[in-house]
């Protein structure tokens, strides 16, 4: 029921077989049974970036902000801060968050505000027809970079690691079940959370079968454990050839009673 | 007596600030007008600082060139400060440190010794010592540092009492018989004027000249229930901006022209997304890093066209304490009732001078209230009305979907490229400049000072006000300053233009961009008289300028 009411009457443009659908079905479900379980649905704002990522505002019937590239997190942390009783959940690109705004996602993470960043990480540029962006894997040929990268990939959740992110998962746009649990999780847990979402982009970088030859949910993983979350999101660097785990890594204190 | 000013140097670090602002208090406590002008390099310690604090029987906004007592707290003081005495000019130094032919000499040195007290209170040493000189009384002196400093007072007090023993009187300063009026900077009067404007968040990087309106709010934050950020850079905060006026939060962002042109995609945002913000551009010698703490009026052309795209915004340049508080509440509130970016150009001189403050003559704000959505029917954040004005309702507003879009958008906020949609918004959003132009009418948005009638007329902005409006008196002529400049208020500018035969523009930079833009509105500007080394005009030096051009 939450779902019917939350698709917005907005033509869809992303490409068949795009990962966003996963995305935004995943969301409106979690949303959708928020509002079922009596969270009121003015108080739900999403705010998305600039990429094929960021129409995920245009189709989803709630209050919403259109931002600028690489100005997810800003925008959350202020509105957050702004109204502590708002649910703020940020959609961004790889693109979009590890590059343009990087700054914005490590100072958020370090300020540990209650905001929720989903990544739509598919590894490369979208909208801007196929260039290489922060987490491609090395010598990967784009249109920018013809005859492929010179330089390794970043590990984001590293990366939030040692920007003390107090919460950090990891999914995958094939298998809608676990990247709704890893939503609820996330969108449930207060305090910064971020989940990287391995997104496949259909037209320009389809990683399909790569992904789904490698990855595995975590099993037997405590996500407070520090040191198992660091060797576990070290398991694959975006870049070498290893299993790729999905899950929650890692998850600081105590998860929320509504969990 | 009707005129004094008094020079305090030393080194960075020796508290001169501090000193000025003392020495400011007590004289405003004989019921005097007060100006002061801090001059200090880049650096935290070392390097020469002085303020000058002048006082006057009428109000004033500028400093001149020659001194009437010098405080000198190292050879330098002395050694730089030298033409600006007169033969009468009274000068007391530390002649524990400084050797000088004339003067006072007190051994503050000496002095700290005896007292057991701190080397960082030799400034408080040689203030006693100036009260004696210039005949103001033990208990003002122990008044103005009651209420000033709050670190080991009474051993400030102790050592100025010694200062102020070992000094003799050569002039008795006069009490005057009228209101006494609270001295501010002009960042002060910028944070208060925000405050009264509804502002309920400031979110800034630091940065001179306006960082002190990040302090300022700091610390009544709690007071005035203020969110004060300093996020991790002038993008984030022209974001945060935009999420909290988004949320429904008065919002404000202080910066200078570095920092600014960071802000300016926001900026452009804030013009789409029609939502409001107040930008506090402190201006100073550019390009680039420039002279980080001196003066300049180099950004008007970039604080009208920043941003890409064309959009209503509302420029305006203050130029003294009381303007500065009252065009800071009136931007904010107009901002949210147009729902448009307000930039608000000031400049060093400006932000770090300090000025005597009187809430009368800055008026009453009555500026408007934004519309709010009444609740009925479907909610449309950009709905297009006659005037261009959508109705706002806020994300927690029951029943109101709240769709705020970067994209050019429907009235919904949903993404368009439908070519009569585009101009349809477009539009929408420009149209509500004609509207503000015309509610500017009810305000005084172009000031006409000095000799009303006169035929030759000074063009002048922003913090080149005071020192205008003194010249303009001495020399018997017409001061015109424009206050705001987008939407220009040409039918009230060409008002107080009348009769005029022959203009001079006065300016902070090298290229008169008050000159270029009113040429753009088809007036033509005589004479420029240009300064761009960083430092304001002082009242001789304009004087003599503008005689040579008149005469």
């Amino acid at each position: 029921m939450g779902n019917m009411n939350l698709a917005a009457n907005v033509k869809n443009t992303w490409c068949p077989g795009c990962g966003n659908f996963a995305i935004l079905n995943s969301i409106k479900a979690v949303l959708g049974a928020l509002i079922e379980e009596g969270f009121p649905r003015e108080k739900i704002v999403i705010v998305s970036g600039i990429g094929c990522h960021a129409k995920i505002v245009d189709y989803l019937n709630v209050n919403s902000f259109y931002s600028l590239h690489g100005r997810v997190v800003p925008v959350c942390e202020a509105i957050k801060l702004a109204n502590p009783e708002l649910k703020v959940i940020g959609f961004a690109g790889d693109g979009d968050t590890y590059g343009e705004g990087l700054e914005h996602l490590i100072f958020a993470a370090k300020r540990n505000i209650d905001i929720n960043i989903i990544i739509h990480n598919n590894r490369v540029y979208g909208l801007t027809t196929g260039q290489y962006t922060p987490t491609s894997p090395l010598g990967f040929k784009g249109r920018s970079t013809p005859k492929g990268t010179k330089e390794p990939p970043i590990n984001p959740l590293e990366l939030m690691m040692a920007s003390h992110a107090s919460f950090i998962a990891r999914g995958y746009t094939h298998g809608i079940e676990l990247l709704k649990k890893i939503f609820k999780e996330a969108v449930m847990y207060k305090g910064f959370s971020l989940v990287d979402v391995l997104q496949v982009c259909v037209t320009f970088f389809n990683m399909y079968d790569y992904y789904n030859k490698r990855v595995y949910e975590l099993k037997d993983h405590n996500p407070e454990d520090y040191g198992q979350a660091m060797e576990k999101i070290k398991e694959w660097d975006y870049n070498i050839d290893s299993k790729i785990p999905l899950g929650i890594f890692y998850k600081k204190g105590l998860p929320d009673d509504k969990t | 007596m009707k005129d004094l000013s008094i020079l305090i140097a030393g080194r960075a670090g020796d508290g001169i600030d501090k000193s000025s602002l003392i020495i400011g208090e007590i004289l405003a406590q004989l019921g005097y007008r007060i100006y002061i002008y801090r001059d200090y390099p880049s650096i935290i310690r070392g390097g020469h600082t002085f303020s000058i604090i002048r006082c006057s029987w009428n109000k004033i906004a500028a400093h001149e060139d020659i001194i009437d007592v010098l405080l000198a707290l190292n050879q330098d003081s002395i050694d730089l400060h030298k033409s600006r005495l007169s033969g009468e000019s009274l000068v007391i130094y530390d002649s524990s440190t400084v050797k000088s032919d004339e003067g006072i000499g007190i051994p503050i040195g000496e002095i700290i010794k005896e007292a057991n007290a701190l080397d960082l209170m030799r400034n408080s040493c040689i203030v006693g010592a100036m009260c004696k000189s210039i005949g103001i009384e033990k208990n003002i002196l122990e008044k103005i540092f009651r209420e000033n400093i709050t670190k080991e007072l009474d051993l400030n007090i102790k050592v100025a009492f010694l200062g102020f023993d070992r000094a003799e009187e050569f002039i008795k300063i006069e009490k005057l018989d009228q209101k006494i009026l609270p001295i501010v900077t002009g960042n002060e009067a910028i944070s208060r004027g925000l405050i009264k404007g509804g502002m309920k968040a400031y979110i800034a990087y630091p940065m001179t000249p306006v960082s002190g309106v990040l302090h300022y709010l700091a610390g009544v934050s709690e007071e005035f229930s203020l969110n004060v950020i300093h996020p991790e850079n002038e993008i984030a905060v022209m974001l945060m901006a935009m999420g909290f006026s988004y949320a429904g939060t008065r919002v404000a962002v202080g910066t200078s022209g570095g920092g600014f042109c960071l802000m300016t995609e926001g900026l452009s945002f804030s013009g789409m997304a029609e939502l409001p913000v107040v930008v506090l551009l402190g201006q100073r010698p550019g390009p680039s890093t420039g002279l980080p703490t001196y003066t300049g009026q180099t950004e008007l052309n970039f604080a009208l066209a920043a941003g890409q795209g064309e959009f209503t915004r509302l420029v305006v340049a203050p130029g003294d304490s009381e303007e500065a508080y009252y065009w800071s509440a009136l931007s904010m509130k107009l901002a949210w009732k147009y729902q448009i970016p307000a930039i608000i150009l000031c400049d060093k001189t400006l932000n770090e001078g300090t000025y005597s403050f009187d809430i009368d003559l800055a008026g009453k704000i009555n500026g408007p209230e934004p519309l709010l959505w009444s609740k009925l029917g479907e909610y449309k954040r950009y709905q297009n009305t006659k005037n261009g004005i959508s109705p706002l309702a806020f994300p927690s507003d029951k029943d109101a979907v709240v769709k705020i879009n970067s994209y050019e958008h429907d009235e919904a906020g949903i993404t368009t490229e439908d070519k009569d949609l585009t101009v349809a918004m477009q539009g929408k959003r420009l149209q509500k400049a004609g509207y503000l132009l015309r509610e500017l009418e009810q305000y005084e948005t172009v000031k006409v000072y000095a000799k009303k009638d006169a035929p030759t007329a000074l063009f002048c902005w922003g913090s080149n006000k005071g020192v205008c409006v003194e010249a303009g008196e001495k020399l018997g002529l017409r001061v015109v300053q424009p206050m705001v400049f987008s939407p220009f208020p040409l039918k009230q500018f060409k008002e107080a233009l009348k009769g005029v035969k022959k203009i001079i523009c006065v300016e902070n930079n090298a290229t008169g961009q008050l000159a270029d833009f009113v040429k753009f509105h088809g007036i033509n500007v005589d004479d420029k008289v240009l300064k761009y080394d960083g430092r304001p005009f002082t009242l001789d030096e304009l004087s003599q300028k503008l005689k040579k051009i008149i005469t």
